[in-house]
């Protein structure tokens, strides 16, 4: 059973193509992390799987019935509008303080009903931003660079009750995020993307993955040390998709990939 | 004194003090989404459809809502496209103005006070015109009201609005239709070179005063309706232009709220 199923898809901004040929498929409970770099289309996947951009060519097909949570990166607030968190969580549909209290205790932004939205600090817009997704029970949540801002300790902290939620409630999560080593950690799979799908699985495969290194390879050195030496090295290799790559992103490779196995 | 309570005087309280009602939401709105410029190419629209409607004879509230609505309808498409707008709506604007006039000055056997449609004429507003206004008031604050949670979810980001299930172009395109509306017959008081400002000036003045938007609309509408007839009462005692005394007295509100927030701070 999938919540949401995602084949071959294409989205176009500006007549630019920025995503080409995307699957993806999302079970009930798995947390999925995208990585890529900026500009490889990230933000505007999460976009189109809940509408907001227009599919140039394939299909996304979502669960009958299917409730979904969204949390953006930011807001665009300006701020010649009022707007206390209560306000705010308000909409569209009214909710009791009961339910509300509730919502934004699980988020962990508990107390801050009447907060000026625009006062909030990175880390609290954030929590406010995952409370008002919960308040419509998501079987599915989409957190797009969610930890954007906010220190190690801090995203680190996020990502741990983003995973207590999961179990709790047992919703799916699909993420956005570029703290590499902190993501792969906390996800159940990985898909590395760069306008197209490089690479996906376990989050161990994807960091050994040589369409991954030639992406992260140079500037990660840290996470995948990390990788290198909690890992055992008899990687699995059918998970590296075959099909060519269209963009020039492949650079050193074979040494990266060399490179980690030496002793 | 006795001027202030004239029959005249007393239709021209009614019907600024309606436009400025009806404006304040909108008026929040237009602030809380930056279409300044938007409100601006439509009420300048209005010129042109003055000048169509006495070429066609009709009357002139039809003439100007048709071109406002049609002006609303192609700037909300426009909106959409991601094109950088602001340009094109300067463009809308002032050509619209302009050639609003020279269509009128074309109009045969038609001699017509071009100053009263540039800055309104409250003070002639009659029965007939009060009726149309309310009935037009009451219609703008019922269609806020209807949509008030969803223009305001989607004026706060429209990414959050398409996730929750609306459609902020849906939004965006009523925002557009209401303001046509708005100038059509709000034309009569204050003209149209004005009603950007009442429609403005309210709601920014409103800005320091409110925590939450609905207060902040509240806020706005007392401003918008002390202004226009503290503004009446001017023209009445001192004969200055009517229109103008209301959006002077609403600019001087702005600067008061503005200028108290920033010594507070």
């Amino acid at each position: 059973m999938r919540l949401l199923r995602v084949r071959g898809l294409s989205v176009s901004l500006g007549g630019r193509r920025v995503l080409e040929g995307v699957d993806l498929a999302i079970a009930p409970g798995e947390i999925v992390t995208i990585v890529g770099p900026n500009g490889s289309g990230k933000s505007t996947l999460l976009r189109a799987l809940i509408g907001a951009v227009p599919a140039a060519a394939g299909i996304i097909e979502r669960q009958s019935g299917l409730r979904m949570g969204y949390v953006p990166q930011k807001l665009a607030l300006d701020s010649s509008l009022p707007l206390k968190v209560r306000h705010f969580l308000d909409l569209p549909r009214p909710v009791s303080p009961g339910e509300r209290a509730r919502a934004l205790d699980e988020a962990g932004a508990g107390g801050l009903e009447e907060r000026q939205l625009a006062a909030l600090s990175g880390g609290q817009l954030q929590r406010v931003l995952l409370a008002r997704a919960l308040l419509g029970r998501p079987q599915l949540l989409l957190l797009d660079e969610a930890t954007q801002g906010l220190d190690q300790p801090a995203a680190a902290n996020f990502y741990r009750r983003i995973e207590a939620l999961r179990n709790r409630t047992g919703a799916a999560i699909l993420m956005v995020s570029h703290e590499l080593h902190v993501v792969m950690s906390a996800s159940d799979r990985v898909i590395c993307l760069n306008g197209h799908v490089c690479c996906a699985g376990k989050p161990e495969q994807v960091a050994s993955a040589p369409e991954y290194r030639a992406l992260f390879g140079t500037g990660t050195g840290g996470a995948l040390a990390l990788y290198r030496h909690e890992h055992d090295h008899a990687h699995e290799h059918e998970h590296h998709h075959p099909h060519g790559h269209d963009r020039p992103h492949a650079h050193e490779h074979h040494h990266d990939h060399h490179g980690e196995h030496a002793p | 004194m006795s001027l202030l309570l004239a029959p005249f005087m007393l239709r021209a309280a009614l019907a600024a003090t309606g436009v400025a009602l009806a404006a304040a939401p909108l008026g929040a709105f237009v602030v809380w989404r930056r279409m300044a410029y938007f409100g601006d190419a439509i009420s300048h629209g209005a010129m042109l459809g003055v000048a169509l409607a006495l070429a066609a004879s009709l009357p002139v509230f039809w003439g100007v809502l048709a071109v406002t609505l049609v002006l609303a309808l192609a700037v909300a498409a426009l909106a959409g496209r991601g094109v950088p707008v602001d340009t094109l709506l300067g463009v809308a604007a002032h050509g619209a103005l302009a050639l609003g006039l020279v269509a009128v000055s074309f109009v045969p056997g038609v001699r017509i006070d071009l100053m009263a449609y540039l800055f309104g004429d409250v003070l002639a507003v009659g029965g007939a015109d009060l009726a149309l206004i309310w009935a037009g008031v009451a219609l703008l604050l019922g269609l806020v009201a209807w949509r008030w949670r969803a223009l305001l979810l989607s004026a706060v980001d429209e990414d959050l609005a398409i996730a929750s299930g609306l459609s902020p172009r849906r939004e965006r395109l009523t925002l557009m239709l209401a303001l046509a509306l708005l100038v059509a017959f709000s034309l009569k008081v204050v003209g149209a070179l004005l009603i950007s400002a009442l429609l403005i000036l309210p709601a920014a003045a409103a800005r320091p005063l409110a925590r939450g938007p609905g207060r902040m609309v509240a806020i706005a509408m007392g401003i918008g309706a002390a202004s226009a007839l503290g503004g009446l009462a001017l023209a009445a005692l001192a004969d200055s232009p009517a229109a103008p005394s209301i959006v002077s007295l609403a600019t001087l509100a702005f600067l008061l709220t503005h200028g108290l927030d920033s010594l507070r701070r």
